[in-house]
C-alpha cells in the first residue's frame, strides 16, 4: 500500500514479514515477539529494521530495541481507537525515538494533523487515496492550544503566552 | 452598542483574533466533513464520531445540537443569541443541561452550519460537547461570587478548556471524559462523581494547588472517585492531567462500551492506577508542560472582579411573596451589599431546564441591568445572576415574575433534575420529563415545599443516568420491564462533600404509582424529622426501614 508523507504519496520501501517467513535483504518490519526472540540475529543484518506494535503494547516493552530500529509501525484497528496517539507520543517523548513512526490500519484524513502532532511521520493508506484530501484535512485547523512533538510547532495560545513571558 | 457586543464588565473569557481564527477553521473543517459524507467519501460509521465531536446527535425525532457553554459562563449577548437561535432554528425553546450546556432538540441537519455561524458571532461553538473526548469542564455556578471561595475555579476551567480543545492525543479516548473543578471547600460541582474531579485550594503560603480525584461516575456502574493526589502544584497542573489521561487512553477498555469509562479502570487497578499516573507524571518532560504563572495571570485577567460599588448589606423588603422567593433564590455574596440570584427553570408542571427564546432575552436584559451582563448555567439546570445589588433584588424579582421565572423553589422538592428521557432520547427506556412534571404538580403548594425544605429529586429515563438519579436524595430511574415503564427508587444519594450513591429501596413502581411513592416518602420524613432536619439527614439518622415499611406495607 502507498504511504503518505508530508501530505504526498510515496512508495513503501519496507516489507512486513510474517513471524515464520525468512527475512529479505531490504528494510523489514517484524513483530515484537520476533524482535525479542531473534534480537541478536536481527541486529546483525545489514538492512534497516522496523517493528510493528499492537495497540495494546506499551512502548516501554520495545524500548531496549529502539536504538537498533529505524521504524515503528502503530496500528488503529478502528479509526476511533486512539491508543496509537499515546504510543507515538510516548516513543518520542519518553524514549527519544527519532526514526519513522508509521500509522497503519483504519486511519481517517481527519486524524492526520493530530497524528503528526503526536509524532507520527507516515500513514499507510489504501491504493487510490487522494493525497489532497489528506493535505486539506491536515491544514484545516492551523491553530493549536497545546505543545506538539517535533520542531514545526503550530501556534499555541498557552505557549504563545509562555513565549511572550 | 451592537446586540452581539458583550457587555463591558461581563467576565467571560474574551476571544482574541487567534481564538476566532481557530473557530472559523474548525467550522470550515466540519463543513468539509459534511460534504464528504454527502458525497459518500465518509461512511456513516466514520462520520459519526466527527459530527459528535461537533455537538450533533441524532435523537428519536430529529437531530439535536448541543452547544458548549464553557464552565456554564455566559454573557448577555451570548444568551440573547441563544434565544435568537431557538426562535429561528428550533421551536422557540432551548434546553439547559446538567453539563451546564444548552441543547436544541429540533435541529435540521441543513441548518447546522448557519447555527454554528450564528454561535461563532458571539464566540460560541459546539465543539467537544459529545464524542469520546474531553467534554465541557463544569464548575461552581457561584464562582467569583461565593463567600466560601478559596480559588477562582474559572481560571483553571478555562486553562483546561484550552488544553483539551482538539488535544492531539486525547481526542479518540475509550469513552467520553468529564472534568469538574471547584475552588471552594464546599463541593457544588459533584466532583466525586466525575471522571476527574479537581478541588483547587491554597497552602499555608497562599499558593494554589489541586486535589485530584479520578474514576468517579454514574451510569450503570455508579462509583465514587478515588483520590489520586492531595496536592498538585499549580505549575504542574497540566502535566498531571496529561499523565492521568495518558494512562487512561493507553489502558482503558475499548471492547465493551459499558466498561470503557475511566471509573472501571480505576476500580479494577485500584492503587496501581495511582502509581501508574505517578510514574507517568514523574517522567514527563515537565518544562514542556509547565503552567507558567504569566499564563495563569493572563487568563485570570479575564475573570477580574467587576467594578463593585462600595455598598453595605441591607434588609430585604417586607413583601412576603418576595421574601419567600428570596429565601429560596438569593445567596450571600462575598462583596458587601451584593447577592447571587438563582433563577428557577423549574416552573410547576414545566420541563426542567427548558427556557423559551423570550425568557432567554428577558434574562439577558435583566443580567445587563442588574448583574454586569453575566449569567451562569447550573448543573441543576437553572440559571444564576452572580452579582446583583441587594437594593435591586426587589426590582429584579418583579422582572423575573413578568417573564415567568420567579418560581421560588430552588433547592426544594420541585427543583428536579430530569434527563430528556423517551420524549427525545434514542437511548431512553422510559419517560422522565412527565414524571418530573407530575411530581412538581403534586407538590405545587409552595408553602408545603418550603415546609419540606431541601430535597433533591433526580430522574433518569435509562440506566445511563444522565439525570444523576444515583446522587439524589430521592433518585428515580425509569426502566423498561416487559414493555412497561417502571420506576426504581433510590434513597440517600449525595453529590456534595459527603458524596454517596443512593440505595435501592425495593421493587419498582409503575408510571402511575411513582408519584404516590414520592408522596409516601415525604410523609414519612415529615413524621420522623426533628426540627430543622433535612430529608437526607432524617434518612441517614433513621435508615431505610421506616421508608420501606411505609412504601411496601400491606394495604
Amino acid at each position: 500500500m502507498p504511504l503518505l508523507e508530508d501530505g504526498r504519496l510515496r512508495p513503501d520501501d519496507w516489507t512486513s514479514i510474517e513471524d515464520d517467513a525468512p527475512l529479505p535483504d531490504g528494510p523489514a518490519i517484524v513483530s515484537l515477539a520476533r524482535l525479542r526472540a531473534e534480537a541478536d540475529a536481527l541486529a546483525g543484518r545489514n538492512a534497516p529494521l522496523g517493528v510493528a506494535l499492537d495497540p495494546g503494547t506499551q512502548p516501554e516493552e520495545v524500548a531496549p530495541f529502539l536504538p537498533r530500529l529505524a521504524l515503528v509501525a502503530l496500528r488503529l484497528p478502528k479509526a476511533k481507537d486512539g491508543r496509537a496517539f499515546s504510543q507515538a507520543r510516548s516513543l518520542r517523548e519518553h524514549h527519544g525515538f527519532g526514526g519513522e513512526i508509521r500509522a497503519t490500519g483504519h486511519v481517517l484524513p481527519d486524524q492526520y494533523a493530530m497524528l503528526l502532532r503526536c509524532g507520527v511521520t507516515t500513514v499507510e493508506v489504501p491504493e487510490g487515496t487522494d493525497p489532497n484530501t489528506w493535505a486539506r484535512s491536515r491544514d484545516a485547523v492551523r491553530i493549536a492550544y497545546q505543545a506538539a512533538q517535533g520542531a514545526a510547532r503550530p501556534l499555541s495560545l498557552l505557549r504563545r503566552k509562555l513565549e511572550l513571558a | 452598542m451592537n446586540a452581539l457586543t458583550p457587555p463591558q464588565y461581563a467576565r467571560t473569557y474574551r476571544y482574541d483574533e487567534v481564538d476566532r481564527e481557530f473557530l472559523r477553521e474548525r467550522i470550515a473543517e466540519f463543513r468539509g466533513q459534511v460534504e464528504r459524507r454527502l458525497a459518500g467519501e465518509l461512511t456513516e460509521d466514520e462520520f459519526k464520531p466527527l459530527r459528535l465531536m461537533n455537538g450533533l446527535y441524532l435523537q428519536l425525532h430529529a437531530y439535536m445540537l448541543r452547544v458548549a457553554i464553557p464552565y456554564g459562563l455566559l454573557n448577555s449577548a451570548q444568551l440573547r443569541q441563544l434565544g435568537t437561535i431557538a426562535r429561528r432554528w428550533d421551536r422557540g425553546f432551548g434546553h439547559f443541561t446538567t453539563r451546564q450546556n444548552i441543547q436544541f432538540n429540533w435541529t435540521k441537519l441543513e441548518d447546522v452550519p448557519a447555527m454554528l455561524e450564528a454561535l461563532a458571532e458571539v464566540d460560541m461553538h459546539a465543539i467537544q460537547t459529545s464524542g469520546n473526548c474531553i467534554r465541557n469542564t463544569t464548575t461552581d455556578e457561584y464562582a467569583g461570587a461565593s463567600p466560601d471561595e478559596v480559588v477562582d475555579p474559572r481560571v483553571y476551567a478555562e486553562i483546561l478548556r484550552q488544553w483539551s480543545t482538539l488535544h492531539p492525543e486525547f481526542t479518540w479516548l475509550p469513552r467520553k471524559f468529564k472534568i469538574a473543578i471547584t475552588g471552594s471547600p464546599n463541593d457544588r460541582v459533584a466532583a466525586q462523581v466525575h471522571d476527574v474531579g479537581v478541588l483547587a485550594k491554597r497552602d499555608a503560603r497562599g499558593e494554589v494547588g489541586f486535589e485530584v480525584h479520578a474514576g468517579g461516575g454514574l451510569g450503570r456502574t455508579p462509583i465514587i472517585a478515588r483520590k489520586l493526589r492531595d496536592w498538585v502544584p499549580e505549575s504542574e497542573f497540566l502535566a498531571y492531567m496529561e499523565a492521568v489521561l495518558r494512562v487512561y487512553n493507553a489502558l482503558g477498555q475499548r471492547e465493551n462500551i459499558y466498561k470503557a469509562r475511566i471509573k472501571i479502570l480505576v476500580r479494577d487497578l485500584g492503587d496501581e492506577f495511582t502509581q501508574m499516573v505517578e510514574r507517568e507524571y514523574e517522567r514527563l518532560p515537565r518544562d514542556k508542560y509547565r503552567l507558567d504563572p504569566e499564563v495563569v495571570a493572563a487568563i485570570a485577567a479575564h475573570f477580574a472582579p467587576p467594578p463593585f460599588a462600595a455598598l453595605e448589606d441591607q434588609a430585604l423588603p417586607e413583601d412576603p411573596e418576595f421574601r419567600r422567593w428570596a429565601a429560596a433564590s438569593v445567596r450571600p455574596h462575598k462583596q458587601p451589599g451584593y447577592a447571587s440570584v438563582t433563577i428557577s427553570l423549574k416552573p410547576i408542571g414545566g420541563i426542567p431546564g427548558d427556557a423559551s427564546a423570550d425568557q432567554m432575552e428577558a434574562v439577558a436584559d435583566l443580567a445587563e441591568r442588574h448583574s454586569f451582563g453575566e449569567i451562569r448555567v447550573t448543573h441543576v439546570q437553572n440559571l444564576v445572576l452572580p452579582h446583583v445589588r441587594q437594593e435591586d433584588l426587589y426590582t429584579l424579582w418583579q422582572g423575573l415574575r413578568a417573564a415567568g421565572l420567579a418560581t421560588p423553589n430552588i433547592g426544594l422538592i420541585s427543583d428536579i433534575i430530569a434527563c430528556p428521557g423517551m420524549d427525545y432520547c434514542a437511548l431512553a427506556t422510559a419517560r422522565s420529563i412527565p414524571i418530573a412534571q407530575r411530581i412538581s404538580e403534586r407538590f405545587a403548594s409552595l408553602d408545603r415545599q418550603h415546609d419540606i425544605g431541601e430535597c433533591f429529586i433526580n430522574i433518569s429515563g435509562c440506566i445511563n443516568a444522565c439525570g444523576h438519579h444515583h446522587v439524589a436524595h430521592i433518585g428515580i430511574l425509569g426502566v423498561d420491564k416487559r414493555g412497561e415503564e417502571v420506576y426504581q427508587v433510590t434513597l440517600g444519594g449525595s453529590a456534595t462533600n459527603d458524596a454517596a450513591i443512593g440505595e435501592l429501596i425495593g421493587p419498582a413502581f409503575s408510571y402511575d404509582a411513582v408519584v404516590d411513592a414520592v408522596e409516601t416518602l415525604i410523609t414519612t420524613y415529615v413524621a420522623h424529622r426533628t426540627p430543622g432536619e433535612r430529608f437526607i439527614d432524617t434518612y441517614r439518622r433513621i435508615g431505610a426501614t421506616p421508608f420501606k415499611d411505609a412504601l411496601y406495607a400491606p394495604a
